[in-house]
């Protein structure tokens, strides 16, 4: 035996918990990585429910100021900050780092690596319940004196270190950072797991270079959280301190704030910057991986082709983890951080477009000449790789500094990030759901509905998206509450209407989706062990699986990830699990 | 299905690329000399990019119908990849975008790795909740100290200056910008609470103001005109209004302006 496979053999005796029988041990402190997975999956889909809301009301305010919303009267142009900010904050955590790792990672990564659970159960159940105190801490935010902060969701020091920089930042800002250090804490006991379940527990055959690469974006995504939220963790502890204790690690000397002379002296505002954006940069890749991942998956699913250059693909998924750790100063070419560091963040920033267009080359060679069957998942797998380039375009823009200083902090950054880290990484998450489903609760989607959803979300995503660019080109600076007030931005209210109106339309359309969720969940039509006639371990056990996702047998792989199509094979798909020697196939 | 998908892909690009090349939001027309260089590689970073974006984008379209399912039983082409193909593509995209990178790099050497002439104007602009200031040092040359605590605008003195240097005599402030054209000007940024950013979209330059730093830079500018100053770095709940004026105005002008201001902060001791 080698060495993996005597690991997963030992892990799977240790690992055979029996199934639960009570409810609660069941569905609610289940250590079944399965039910984590759809707990993380509705708690992403409560809050992108949130942050939806959130931007909707956003809308309606940049637009008509003067609107009388229902329940919230007028909204203040503090509140339209407030609103950016939680915004951004629950959809880049509670929704984007959520659904595709801790969702479908959790879900799916033992049962594609053909174990029984994760490594550590009751740590993964901890962290999924630390996640949902840490959402119910920020939603409480909203509802404490002052309401929830204003500093935006990168909470820039002093704006977030001093409570009376304006209204939300006493208690909403402590809840808001006290919020994020737990989402920390429960996100580094995510990445362990993930890890050591990756390396330890897969099954006999499966080795690094069978991993579907869905596996491989989670695992490169569990490395880079673990390196990152420990950063975000203690820059967020620091900040606490400097609010609440009198600590000087972000505040200097001498600063007057409405009249008053503050005490804290000797701390940098800049470095916040560099604590919060070494997380941050990171954290885009934390949200996109696993997109990347999905999407490799189903193009090369549904164009009954192998995927093209697996091991370029994987080179590139580490090599953008890896430069994703270098370039967090491209945030900062203006922030008075020294032009010289700027120099090398820009050279490492254009760099990780080389390993991104490998990627991309390689989706369109997966495709070319295969026979794509345009199912739901295929169209949002299709959707993911037109907006992961055009929003990857933007990039070389705001990467070289001499362009940075007319474009940061306008709505062209705005365009580039929703559409690159925000919309591509979300029509992930929408292709691995119409596409995990049938095995997730055994039924299938509707596929009309599925498309109708699909193509009202590709339209109405472009047509919200491309349009700040061009605000941004013409100077409109981003979390600005109001156009009223600098004269060139008056020509620009013809294209924040347009906008606004386009996004009404493609938010309602998501009730198309959530309505399909539902509804399938009872009512869509059985699925079979293996509807999309795909190759992966998930695909080989009933659906939903059961408890300890193989019925005690271990499975053993034979193949790569991606035989679709081989010659001289009785079918078009070759299992991992099929005997070796399977004409010709990896 | 894959004809569809086409369709959209294809409207959806050129859509975009034709409200891109007509430029109807345009920038604001260039005012400063360092603009210059920065808008021709902006156009130049414009064009490699909208190539590559069409090209991606309508071969993304093409690929998905030409590859669609005829329902014919053809076989795929069952391959794993092809080396030469993926050298030569990870080759060709590392030149563009490094090489894009390393010929656009002088343009941001050029006006933050030196400092002003010494003969530059100097202006120094501090940022508070929700206002810009601007210092002049008036004929001696020389910015007074400041101090935190003389920090109050309600006595005339927003920025702290402390009357006991002497070189706070000549020292008066404006809310108002006012640079002479084509002469060189030099910022020395600062702010007073949280961070700022001034941002002169027409001159193409942009900074944070940082408190506990003051960060110079220099600029140009080359057209007489009024120009607003934006801040573009959320600041509190007043962001939005924190707006001046830049007015540039000609070298005689400047001087007139410039005594007029003196004979004020005299009279006014």
């Amino acid at each position: 035996m080698d060495a993996p496979s005597q690991a997963a053999a030992g892990a799977h005796a240790a690992h055979a918990h029996a199934a639960p029988t009570g409810f609660i041990r069941k569905y609610v402190f289940s250590l079944d990585h399965k039910v984590i997975g759809i707990q993380y999956y509705f708690l992403a889909l409560l809050s992108v429910l949130v942050g939806m809301g959130l931007s909707l009301l956003m809308r309606i305010h940049l637009v008509w100021p003067q609107a009388n919303i229902p329940w919230l009267g007028h909204i203040a142009p503090e509140t339209y900050l407030t609103l950016l900010t939680m915004h951004g904050t629950f959809m880049v955590f509670f929704v984007l780092t959520l659904a595709p790792q801790g969702g479908f990672g959790n879900y799916f990564l033992p049962i594609q690596i053909g174990a029984a659970d994760m490594a550590f159960p009751v740590l993964n159940m901890l962290s999924f319940w630390t996640t949902f105190v840490a959402f119910c801490v920020m939603l409480a935010a909203f509802f404490v004196e002052g309401g929830a902060p204003l500093h935006g969701w990168t909470g820039y020091a002093p704006l977030s270190a001093l409570q009376s920089s304006g209204p939300g930042e006493g208690l909403g800002a402590d809840l808001w950072i006290i919020s994020i250090a737990l989402f920390c804490a429960a996100s580094l006991m995510g990445a362990l797991n993930f890890i050591t379940t990756t390396l330890d527990l897969r099954a006999k055959g499966m080795t690094l270079m069978r991993m579907p690469l869905t596996v491989w974006t989670w695992f490169v995504t569990a490395m880079l959280g673990l390196l990152a939220f420990g950063v975000l963790l203690a820059a967020g502890i620091l900040l606490l301190l400097d609010r609440n204790v009198g600590t000087s690690f972000f505040v200097p000397s001498g600063l007057v704030l409405s009249g008053n002379l503050v005490k804290h002296k000797g701390g940098s505002p800049l470095l916040w910057q560099h604590l919060f954006w070494f997380f941050g940069h990171p954290e885009v890749y934390i949200a996109i991986l696993p997109g990347m991942g999905v999407a490799s998956q189903l193009l090369s699913t549904f164009s009954r082709k192998p995927i093209f250059g697996y091991r370029a693909m994987v080179y590139a998924v580490l090599a953008i983890g890896i430069l994703g750790f270098l370039v967090w100063g491209h945030h900062m070419f203006i922030s008075g951080m020294s032009p010289y560091s700027g120099f090398a963040f820009s050279i490492l920033t254009m760099a990780i477009g080389v390993p991104s267009a490998i990627k991309t080359f390689n989706w369109l060679g997966t495709m070319w000449g295969g026979r794509i069957r345009f199912t739901t998942p295929m169209l949002f797998a299709i959707g993911f790789v037109s907006l992961f380039v055009s929003g990857g375009l933007s990039g070389p823009f705001l990467a070289q500094p001499q362009l940075d200083i007319q474009l940061h902090d306008t709505y062209f950054v705005v365009a580039h990030f929703h559409l690159i880290m925000g919309v591509a990484a979300i029509f992930g998450i929408f292709a691995a759901t119409y596409y995990w489903f049938p095995k997730m609760f055994g039924r299938m989607m509707n596929e009309t509905l599925g498309k109708a959803h699909f193509f009202f979300s590709f339209v109405g995503t472009y047509a919200i998206f491309m349009p700040m660019h061009y605000l941004g080109m013409a100077g409109h600076p981003r979390r600005y509450s109001q156009l009223t007030e600098l004269g060139y931005l008056h020509n620009l209210m013809p294209l924040q209407k347009f906008i606004s109106i386009v996004a009404f339309i493609t938010i309602a359309a998501q009730f198309i989706f959530l309505f399909n969720l539902l509804w399938s969940l009872f009512k869509g039509k059985k699925a079979g062990m293996n509807p999309w006639q795909a190759t992966t371990l998930e695909w080989t056990v009933p659906s939903p699986p059961p408890h300890d996702n193989f019925g005690g047998v271990v499975p053993v792989v034979n193949h790569g990830p991606y035989e679709y199509g081989v010659p001289g094979a009785a079918s078009d798909f070759v299992m991992q699990t099929d005997p070796a020697g399977a004409a010709g196939a990896h | 299905m894959g004809l569809v998908l086409l369709v959209v892909i294809w409207l959806i690009t050129l859509i975009s690329t034709y409200y891109f090349a007509i430029d109807k939001w345009a920038m604001l027309p260039l005012a400063s000399a360092h603009g210059v260089a920065m808008d021709s590689w902006f156009h130049v970073t414009y064009i490699v990019v909208g190539v590559v974006f069409l090209a991606a984008q309508i071969g993304l379209g093409w690929v998905v119908w030409k590859s669609r399912d005829r329902g014919d039983g053809r076989p795929v082409s069952y391959s794993h990849g092809n080396t030469k193909m993926e050298v030569v593509w990870t080759a060709l995209t590392a030149v563009i975008f490094i090489g894009l990178n390393l010929a656009g790099e002088r343009i941001w050497a050029e006006s933050r790795f030196q400092g002003a002439a010494p003969s530059a104007i100097k202006v120094e602009v501090t940022g508070l909740q929700f206002a810009w200031y601007f210092r002049y040092p008036g004929n001696d040359g020389r910015f007074a100290r400041t101090k935190p605590e003389l920090e109050d605008a309600s006595v005339g003195n927003a920025v702290g200056i402390d009357d006991e240097d002497p070189a706070a005599k000549d020292d008066f402030v404006t809310g108002t910008l006012v640079l002479p054209v084509d002469r060189e000007t030099e910022l020395t940024l600062r702010s007073q609470d949280v961070i700022h950013s001034l941002f002169i979209p027409a001159m193409r330059f942009k900074q944070d103001a940082v408190p506990g730093l003051m960060i110079k830079m220099h600029f140009k500018p080359t057209q007489v005109g009024e120009y607003e100053i934006a801040c573009a770095e959320l600041c509190g709940l007043g962001h939005y209004k924190m707006h001046g004026m830049l007015k540039v105005v000609s070298q005689p002008d400047y001087e007139r302006w410039l005594a007029q201001k003196e004979a004020d902060k005299l009279a006014s001791e």
